[in-house]
């Protein structure tokens, strides 16, 4: 046809293409900017951060790992993601059960209610939490309040949306014949769940603990009244630390924050796909 | 092994009647087809049997064992399902097993019997795979197998050939058949595809609207079905209002047709095409006037139009005539071709 070039495609056509290549890299560009920034930040030599940097060392790290703070609040957020999350999952996934079998009054308010840590504030949830625990601590005298565990039933609420959200969608896409060829064969409906339907949704469960852990990993807003001496997340310890000094020692834990995280999300996507079980 | 009897079996949704009223009695060993079209109760009557649906009334037994209240994990069944169903994450031989673990077998008597089942359904050397790397057909006889490595008491089918494409759907059923009667085992399948029923069947059950109409051998059906639904559904048929008079039934423009068993009262006569012979004009029978004339390579599909103005359509075999428009001839209707039924209308 007369309006094409020799390569088949009209001047336009062509244009069309590369404003949407060169928009495409722009928003990938801008998501991965603070990625890199952080990444750059930490391997600077100089104590304050300037541009172009004084040079580049890996001492940073090696700041971060001795500081004790910074290292046993990683731990304390290691542990508390790693309970929290399978907390949630032990709730959650007979609670899914229920929401994606069940036809029973009040189903659609006890999804909802299951989610709405999502839409309350999480420094809202942290402080009721405090209250409450305070409360607690003071009918019962158990030392609640500024123990870890607080934390982890603050974290609790973190993971239960993600867990209920991604493992009622994964039952629902079980094909429940599958379910009944074993029902046949005489397996019990708990015998059913545990050896055909949770192997089926195996993936989900695993997006859901990567999810739950990540979220609860990285909170500070839900932590922030719950945090005590000795009892701090790593967000809160950054947090924290910034208070007083401004170095690229956050950056060198941020980044080994970043690697962690982006090693759990590859190894998940390894296992499970990703993109179909969320 | 045990026959199968149920009763007054019911199932409503709110308002509607998914099933109303089926009584059936299946034979131990025997091969019996529910027949219908789509949303005429068949699945809900065997999920009924399988237990998966709790009936509104009525009763299923089981042998001497009434399991109406029974979960299905305890009524001793083998179920084939369109979809296969297959356990996605166990290998073939895994599947087969399952029904057997949960059944405490010993280890070495669960890979005898998983390999004798895989081998039945000439499936040896499969055991590894997982489903999804094997055939549709392939995969309806692994469920096969998984079915009747229980020895269930009763084989439960629906529409289990439904998903393969026709060469294939033609080898399963006949591999279905062969393996019931080695087995003996009383087998209940679904489907509407009635040359399918027919050719697998000792019996059928034709249903429609939730009710059974008819419960005969294939050609008890095919032969002297008991209504006009019935009639249609198993295969084309003639049919013509009139009335019955002492073993004739006489149509309603006039032609006397002699009917052999007719009931007082019938008020349709139903003829098959190919029950009807053709001869030369002024032969002893109907004189009638090709309207069309088809061949088909085995034979010819005739469009007749009788004396009376009433149409015919006749299937017969090639014999050599060269039939056409505008032809005269007479059209012979033995009194065993007819059947009378009472349309109630
Ligand atoms: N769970 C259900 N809820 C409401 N109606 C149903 C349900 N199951 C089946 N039905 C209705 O019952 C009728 C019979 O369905 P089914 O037994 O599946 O028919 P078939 O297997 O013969 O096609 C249909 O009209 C169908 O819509
Ligand atoms: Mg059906």
């Amino acid at each position: 046809m007369s309006g094409e070039t020799i390569l088949g495609r009209r001047p336009v056509e062509i244009l069309a293409r590369a404003a949407l290549r060169a928009a495409t890299a722009l928003v990938l560009a801008y998501i991965a900017m603070p990625l890199a920034l952080v990444v750059w930040l930490s391997f600077m030599a100089g104590e304050i951060m300037v541009v172009p940097p004084e040079g580049y060392s890996l001492r940073w790290y090696g700041v971060a790992w001795n500081q004790d703070q910074l290292r046993s609040g990683f731990v304390t957020s290691l542990w508390v993601a790693a309970v929290a999350t399978t907390l949630g999952l032990l709730v959650t996934v007979p609670a899914s059960f229920a929401l994606a079998r069940g036809r029973f009054p009040g189903r659609e308010a006890v999804l909802q209610l299951l989610m709405s840590p999502l839409i309350v504030p999480g420094i809202v949830i942290g402080a009721s939490i405090y209250v409450f625990l305070v409360q607690v601590e003071i009918e019962t005298g158990l030392p609640l309040a500024g123990s870890a565990w607080g934390i982890v039933v603050a974290h609790l609420l973190l993971t239960v949306p993600w867990c209920v959200r991604l493992v009622t969608a994964n039952l629902v896409g079980v094909n429940r014949s599958v379910e009944e060829a074993a029902l046949s064969l005489g397996a019990s409906p708990l015998v059913t769940a545990l050896t055909v339907t949770l192997p089926m949704i195996w993936p989900g469960l695993v997006a859901a603990a990567v999810f739950g852990f990540v979220v609860s990993f990285g909170n500070i807003e839900v932590s922030l009244f719950l945090v005590a001496p000795g009892q701090t997340t790593l967000p809160i310890a950054i947090l924290q630390y910034l208070q007083w000094k401004i170095d690229p020692t956050i950056a060198a834990v941020s980044v080994a924050q970043i690697v962690l995280i982006g090693a759990a999300l590859v190894a998940t996507s390894r296992i499970t796909n990703l993109g179909k079980v969320v | 092994m045990a026959g199968i009897r149920i009763e007054s079996l019911a199932k409503r949704y709110n308002a509607v009647s998914a099933v109303d009223g089926v009584t059936l009695d299946v034979r131990d060993g025997e091969f019996l087809v529910l027949l219908g079209p789509s949303g005429c109760g068949k699945t809900t009557t065997l999920r009924m049997i399988a237990g998966f649906v709790a009936p509104s009334e009525g009763c299923v037994r089981i042998g001497a064992r009434d399991v109406t209240h029974e979960p299905p994990y305890r009524r001793n069944i083998g179920l084939v399902f369109q979809n296969y169903a297959l356990f996605p994450h166990l290998t073939v031989e895994e599947n087969v097993a399952f029904g057997l673990r949960r059944r405490r077998v010993g280890e070495a008597a669960i890979r005898t019997r998983v390999a004798t089942a895989l081998s039945r359904v000439k499936l040896d050397g499969f055991g590894g795979r997982y489903p999804r790397a094997m055939s549709g057909g392939q995969q309806q006889r692994v469920a096969i197998a998984r079915a009747i490595v229980i020895e269930p008491d009763v084989l439960l089918l629906d529409e289990p050939l439904s998903n393969l494409d026709a060469q294939l759907r033609h080898d399963v059923r006949g591999e279905l058949r062969r393996l019931q009667t080695e087995l003996g085992i009383t087998t209940i399948m679904v489907t509407h595809d009635q040359d399918e029923a027919m050719s697998v069947a000792d019996r059928l059950a034709v249903m429609e609207k939730g009710q059974v109409r008819q419960v005969g051998t294939p050609s008890e059906i095919y032969r002297r079905p008991a209504d006009r639904f019935v009639a249609s559904f198993v295969g084309r048929a003639n049919f013509y209002a009139g009335r019955a008079e002492r073993g004739i039934f006489v149509t309603a423009s006039g032609l006397r047709l002699p009917v052999a068993d007719l009931a007082e009262g019938a008020d349709t006569l139903m003829i098959r095409p190919e029950a009807v012979g053709l001869r030369p004009a002024g032969a002893d029978g109907l004189a009638a006037t090709v309207e069309t004339a088809t061949y088909l390579g085995a034979g010819w599909e005739l469009e007749l139009r009788l004396a009376g103005g009433e149409r015919l359509s006749v299937v017969a075999p090639d014999a050599g005539e060269h039939w056409r428009q505008g032809q005269i001839l007479t059209a012979h209707v033995a009194p065993t071709a007819g059947v009378g039924m009472r349309t109630g209308s």
